[in-house]
């Protein structure tokens, strides 16, 4: 098992405070990491920094063996880094299908004039598009809902539409900000179900994630963050029994 | 899929016929001309509709691209130049074939550039500008943007109101015909009047086509994708600011198109056509027309530009414009001709039989 994201160092600042503090960590390929941590650990701003939507105030990020740091968004997903939302973020006005069609768009080529000018081409490119965004539909138990507008789906399913269009991209690796938020407890455990065969497909996962048994019962490794420093890395049977970790999720026992 | 829109381009052609067979068969040819000149001012008005209704980035500058499509062709094929004849640049566009010497309305000879060269130089100049002013502007939301995009319209209006070589305030009239083909010649001449009418819809028939096809690409996925969450589009790998960019100066280069044949047609262009007014009744029929609704669009372009040009709003011309954006904006911000709205008036309609089945 080789590495695919390594993090080194990673801080991200905000004025005097320190959201992500010189955080180190890696992802073998092939497993599902887990990023826990209280409220405001910094584990939403680490993906935003690993994605590209902030910039760090120092550190590396390589992805495959690629520095990505100081690229962009477009540019991380281009080399296969899919990603969800902690609000889940779907294209509004558009149907459920055509949200995931736009997740293959690194994965097509057709610009501006083939599409103006419908080239045969660049017809059959998306005739596959949609084959394979059908495909992903299928995968997450959504086909049916495929012709209606994504923000008309109810809750449970648009966050399944969000990780049917971050798979289109055929993602290397999939960084999930807290899947299960405001899921029922049945749900959770289908997310979960859900993430362990989107690992068995070959994706990598990285988690962010509040639930506990969520987190234990899939994770292959899971960090701690706490006020944005990396406190504990272990797997999971570990980190529950870590003292540091019980401390900072349960408060001390001092009163 | 493909076939459903060249279906409904077909009937759109249909009907641009059906419309000419139709006055010609009454006597009222007459109408051909505001069909005309609603026509050019549709492919402004398509172009905007990909950039603000589709991919949600406004403009409130773009009769200011108009203008500079319609004034730069203008004061090239009517500024005359013999006294520079010497001049080794001009020598050189002459013998490139590029200049044209004619007669001028008052019998004197006018040496002038071809209206072919004027139309490319118009839309290159106008294609970057756009760029240039797109890329810095486009980095702008919201109000922020709709505030730098008008200040842009006003600083064109102001260029070529105040500018003797744009006429000032008279702007430039005794504009020559544009022969696109031989036989084939924009010109608001009475005997031409049908064939123009043919070539103004021919070309809308055709912007239509290119954006329908547009919208259901790839590209179009992307763009509604841009409108729909912009950072989740940029997680996507859509390059959003590349691809903003690109939509508004292909919209602008769509107003300057309108504009080179607009002025043409009219043989003459004023400083109205820049106007802040121009660049908000715009907008105005895109959001009444739906926003993302090429068809609503459509519809409501040419039946409103024909009104006004008919000249049914009277004085009230502009504030029949300015009236329709505030009342689009109170009660359907998302714009009139969407297809939920459709359904729910069908649906009002459709209520009396609904109750009848049961």
């Amino acid at each position: 098992m080789s590495v695919l994201l390594e993090v080194k160092n990673l801080s991200r600042h905000f004025g005097g405070l320190r959201a992500v503090d010189q955080v180190s960590f890696s992802v073998q390929e092939g497993a599902i990491k887990a990023v826990i941590g209280p409220n405001g650990a910094g584990k939403t701003t680490l993906f935003h920094l690993i994605s590209g939507y902030l910039p760090s105030t120092e550190g590396m990020v390589s992805f495959m063996g690629r520095d990505i740091h100081h690229k962009k968004p477009f540019e991380i997903a281009a080399l296969g880094l899919g990603r969800t939302f902690q609000h889940v973020r779907l294209f509004h006005g558009m149907s459920a299908l055509d949200n995931v069609m736009v997740g293959r768009h690194t994965r097509s080529s057709a610009g501006f004039l083939s599409g103006m000018l419908a080239l045969p081409h660049a017809r059959r490119e998306d005739r596959a598009i949609r084959e394979r965004a059908m495909e992903e539909l299928e995968f997450m138990g959504i086909a049916s809902l495929a012709d209606t507008e994504a923000t008309s789906l109810s809750f449970g399913q648009q966050r399944s539409l969000e990780l049917a269009r971050a798979l289109a991209l055929e993602p290397q690796l999939l960084l999930l900000d807290e899947p299960a938020a405001g899921l029922n407890m049945h749900e959770t455990v289908e997310v979960g179900e859900t993430i362990k065969k989107i690992r068995d497909r070959g994706v990598t996962v990285l988690i962010v994630e509040h639930d506990m048994s969520l987190v234990m019962n899939i994770s292959d490794e899971v960090m701690v963050l706490s006020y944005g420093q990396k406190i504990a890395e272990d797997e999971p049977l570990a980190i529950q029994k870590n003292e540091e970790v019980v401390r900072v999720y349960l408060g001390e026992d001092d009163g | 899929m493909q076939r459903k829109k060249a279906i409904q381009v077909s009937l759109l052609a249909a009907v641009v016929i059906a419309v000419q067979v139709f006055t010609s068969a009454t006597g009222s040819l007459f109408y051909l001309t505001q069909l005309t000149m609603s026509a050019y001012y549709l492919l402004v008005i398509l172009g905007l509709t990909v950039l603000m209704g589709y991919t949600g980035q406004i403009s409130i500058g773009h009769a200011g691209f108009f203008a500079m499509g319609g004034y730069i062709s203008a004061m090239l094929t009517t500024h005359d130049l013999t006294q520079y004849k010497d001049n080794s640049l001009i020598g050189l566009l002459d013998s490139l074939g590029l200049l044209v010497e004619r007669t001028g309305l008052y019998g004197d000879n006018l040496l002038n550039v071809t209206p072919w060269a004027a139309f490319i130089a118009a839309i290159a100049v106008t294609f970057i500008v756009a760029y240039l002013i797109g890329g810095p502007v486009l980095k702008l939301k919201g109000h922020y943007l709709a505030m730098a995009t008008l200040a842009f319209g006003t600083i064109i209006y102001t260029i070529v109101s105040a500018t003797p070589i744009f006429g000032e305030a008279d702007g430039i009239n005794a504009v020559p015909p544009f022969e696109l083909l031989p036989g084939l010649v924009v010109s608001g001449n009475i005997a031409l009047r049908t064939s123009n009418y043919y070539i103004a819809w021919g070309l809308v028939i055709a912007c239509m086509y290119l954006l329908l096809n547009l919208m259901d690409s790839r590209v179009g996925r992307a763009l509604r994708a841009i409108h729909g969450a912009e950072d989740a589009a940029g997680s996507m790998g859509v390059n959003t600011a590349q691809y903003k960019l690109r939509v508004f100066v292909l919209s602008a280069v769509f107003a300057a198109v309108a504009g080179v044949f607009l002025t043409h047609y009219n043989a003459g262009i004023g400083p109205s056509e820049a106007s802040v007014m121009k660049s908000i009744r715009y907008v105005a029929i895109v959001a009444i027309g739906g926003m993302a609704n090429l068809w609503g669009a459509l519809v409501m372009g040419v039946f409103l530009n024909f009104l006004s040009l008919r000249g049914y709003f009277g004085s009230f011309d502009d504030a029949v414009f300015g009236g329709i954006l505030i009342v689009i904006m109170l009660f359907a911000p998302d714009g009139l001709l969407r297809q939920g709205n459709l359904r729910a008036l069908i649906g009002l309609f459709a209520k009396p039989s609904k109750e009848e089945g049961v």
